[in-house]
């Protein structure tokens, strides 16, 4: 079973440099967790206690997967996940 | 130092005006390697906010892979503030995760002044740095 799974320019130090790498599950979060095993660090760039990190972006295929259902998002055999931080920033120091 | 073509920074100023009093937001794409900003890419501002900017997500995905797909990378990534200085802020820095961009903050507090300016924000660092015309500095 293989999901691609796209990585940003920053967070490409826990994956060797590669920009495009495989992992499994179910969910989104099953795929997090096995990306964690090959790529020590990932999840925690990810992930925090309430789910998705607010300013990290996590595509499956076309879509925001916090509109089908954040962590809990199913996923399968060749669905292409992408991860990118949310660009954003404010005025008030 | 960033080299900006003066149409470049006309637009980057033009847009910031145009949706003053929220922030404006977007980014200049360019070939990857190259440090040159060439295409102008106006973002929405999803929080459509005067003090919080963020590109819209589906938007970012169609710009970051449009980049990809011609060999681009965001050279610059702008945008203003409408009541404080053209400084990056500390939201600014947490949230910089681009770390081969220029980051260009505009101010739009004064009317009838243009403040622009840039800084490379690496791992948490802000370096400002000249930012100059290509016409300027062509040879003799």
């Amino acid at each position: 079973m293989a999901i691609e799974v796209r990585i940003p320019t920053i967070l490409r130090n826990y994956t060797g440099g590669a920009k495009s790498v495989e992992g499994s599950g179910d969910t989104v979060a099953g795929l997090i967790a096995d990306l964690e095993g090959r790529y020590s660090g990932l999840q925690e760039r990810l992930v925090d206690d309430s789910g998705l990190r607010r300013f990290v972006n996590v595509y499956l295929n076309d879509e925001d997967v916090r509109f089908l259902g954040g962590l809990d998002a199913p996923v399968k055999d060749g669905d292409t996940v992408t991860v990118l931080p949310a660009v954003a920033g404010g005025g008030t120091p | 130092m960033l080299t900006l073509p003066g149409e470049l920074r006309a637009a980057i100023i033009g847009h910031a005006r145009a949706d003053h009093p929220d922030e404006a937001c977007g980014v200049i794409a360019g070939p990857a390697g190259s440090d040159r900003p060439e295409r102008f890419i106006k973002m929405t501002n999803a929080e459509r906010s005067p003090t919080f900017y963020r590109f819209d997500s589906l938007e970012q995905l169609r710009v970051w892979r449009e980049m990809d797909d011609r060999d681009e990378e965001p050279v610059v990534i702008y945008h203003s503030h409408t009541a404080t200085e053209a400084y990056p802020s500390r939201t600014d820095v947490s949230y910089a995760s681009e770390p081969g961009a220029h980051y260009v903050l505009v101010s739009t507090r004064d009317p009838d002044t243009a403040e622009l300016r840039s800084f490379r924000i690496v791992d948490g660092v802000v370096t400002e740095e000249e930012v100059r015309d290509p016409v300027d500095a062509a040879p003799e």
